[in-house]
């Protein structure tokens, strides 16, 4: 097997994280009613992430929560029984900014979960979509407000994404096709 | 997460991964129960089949708000008014309704083995919601979900289960869940009705109610099974209350955090003081609300994929 290739190193994480953490504060002048949302596991390590940065930016604390998604996934015959995990929402989701936070961008069926699943907890004002990465091949018209890398891939490829406080260090992989 | 089966027949079967694997899923659907919103599109065209051949409420209730809360389509089929009653077989029972295109078959049947039977030629799944004496899987689980969430683990805890073992499908599930998890289990009762080789299954049994309440941490009452006694077993329903019933006398000798519980229907007065069935230590509406979240977890999971690839973003 290939080595896999670093796409963003940890110094591009971080500069990666403070650019999204700037693009959603320039979009959202009502800093106060903003939520970050993430969707488990990998969207939730970049909704504190983000929270973390917009706080120093907003000079206030920025709610957050998780969405479990695996209840509305349109695939579940196709796929193992994905793990059900929990949603925590800082209360009632009407009026609300929703940032919605996931760790990479693929197909964009996760994504049209999420929304539905958000549903049944208000009418939010507006969502807003972030992601790391953006790996292309998308099956449904989403499309990501917030981008860390976009980042061309064959249907093959895997992309990992490591944080420090999960996996020891910040940084994203790409694993190429296995050689057959 | 380790579950792959495709039916939930029995908890012999299980290992104690996929118990827990249950357990952790319905801790999600139970907060589905608590929002505003008490519904998810898990099973959205999917048929569920209740096959109750042996009268049930309760459980069938608790299936089919499960399969609604999933946005499934539920069929309640009854022994009553039904075909068999005109001498059809249960397998060409079975196999009509799988015609309409069902895909989870839900049974209680007072034969034992008879959801394992249906197991083998329906394409569907297939849930056992009690067959005769042998099992009752989904009480059992919905059991260790309220112990655990109340006690934070079930490995050693001291679980008394108290009355009618023999005819008790529900007794048999709960020794299996609880043994596996690591809780040691103690059997009471007359001792016609709680014979000393269910010690076969890894439990204690004894006939000394005061010893089988004092340490124990978990007291399961059960019902007397009438219905499944072909004669008596004691001499009469006030003999059995003054021996074995948990009276206020007896309860103010157990632990102070003592949970006391019952699949129901409860017979007040007989195996359970009224008192007591109310008191704060009782969890025995609690097991019914988190009946249902074990329910719709059983449903999600044996409805679950069964394709071999990661979950795509």
């Amino acid at each position: 097997m290939r080595q896999p290739s670093v796409i963003l190193s940890t110094n591009a994480l971080h500069r990666a994280l403070a650019r999204m953490a700037h693009e959603i504060a320039e979009r959202n002048e009502d800093s106060q009613q903003v939520v970050l949302v993430g969707i488990p596991r990998g969207g939730l390590r970049l909704t504190t992430r983000l929270a973390k940065l917009l706080e120093e930016i907003w000079e206030h604390p920025v709610p957050t929560g998780s969405i479990d998604v695996s209840m509305h996934r349109d695939d579940l015959e196709h796929q193992p029984t994905p793990e059900v995990h929990s949603t925590h929402l800082p209360g009632d989701m009407s009026g609300r900014t929703v940032v919605l936070a996931d760790d990479v961008l693929f197909s964009g069926r996760t994504v049209r979960a999420a929304l539905d699943a958000l549903h049944d907890f208000g009418r939010p004002r507006r969502i807003q979509l972030a992601v790391l990465v953006d790996r292309g091949h998308r099956e449904l018209p989403i499309k990501a407000d917030f981008v860390g890398k976009n980042l061309p891939t064959s249907r093959q490829e895997r992309v990992e994404v490591r944080f420090k406080e999960d996996q020891g260090e910040d940084a994203v992989y790409l694993h190429r096709q296995q050689s057959s | 997460m380790s579950w792959n089966r495709k039916h939930l027949l029995d908890i012999q079967s299980l290992s104690p991964l996929e118990i827990l694997a249950v357990l952790d899923t319905a801790k999600a659907f139970k907060a589905v129960g608590e929002r505003a919103i008490k519904k998810v599109p898990a099973l959205r065209g999917k048929t569920v089949v209740n096959l109750f051949i042996e009268p049930s409420t309760r459980t069938r209730i608790s299936f089919e708000l499960a399969a609604m809360r999933l946005t499934a389509d539920v069929i309640n089929f009854t022994a009553e008014a039904s075909s068999l009653k005109k001498g059809e077989s249960l397998k060409d029972t079975a196999r009509n309704l799988e015609a309409l295109n069902a895909d989870i078959f839900i049974i209680r049947h007072s034969a034992t083995g008879a959801p394992h039977f249906l197991s083998r030629f329906l394409k569907g799944s297939v849930i056992n919601a009690g067959d005769g004496a042998h099992e009752h899987p989904t009480q059992a689980l919905l059991d260790t979900f309220t112990i655990r969430e109340h006690k934070g683990r079930i490995e050693g805890l001291n679980v008394t289960i108290l009355g009618d073992i023999l005819y008790s499908r529900v007794a048999r599930s709960n020794i299996w869940a609880l043994t596996k998890l690591g809780a040691k289990v103690t059997l009471c009762g007359p001792s016609t009705l709680v014979p000393k080789v269910f010690e076969q299954m890894g439990c204690t049994v004894t006939y000394d109610v005061d010893a089988a309440i004092a340490n124990a941490d978990v007291i399961n009452l059960l019902r007397i099974q009438h219905e499944r006694q072909k004669k008596a077993m004691f001499p009469s329903i006030g003999e059995y209350s003054s021996l074995f019933g948990l009276s206020k006398a007896r309860f103010a000798r157990t632990k102070k955090d003592v949970l006391i519980m019952h699949p129901g229907p409860i017979n007040r007065g007989v195996e359970i003081n009224s008192e007591v069935a109310d008191c704060d230590r009782s969890v025995i509406l609690e097991q019914v609300t988190n009946g249902l979240a074990v329910r719709m977890a059983v449903l999600f999971l044996v409805n679950g994929g069964k394709g071999p690839q990661e979950v795509a973003h």
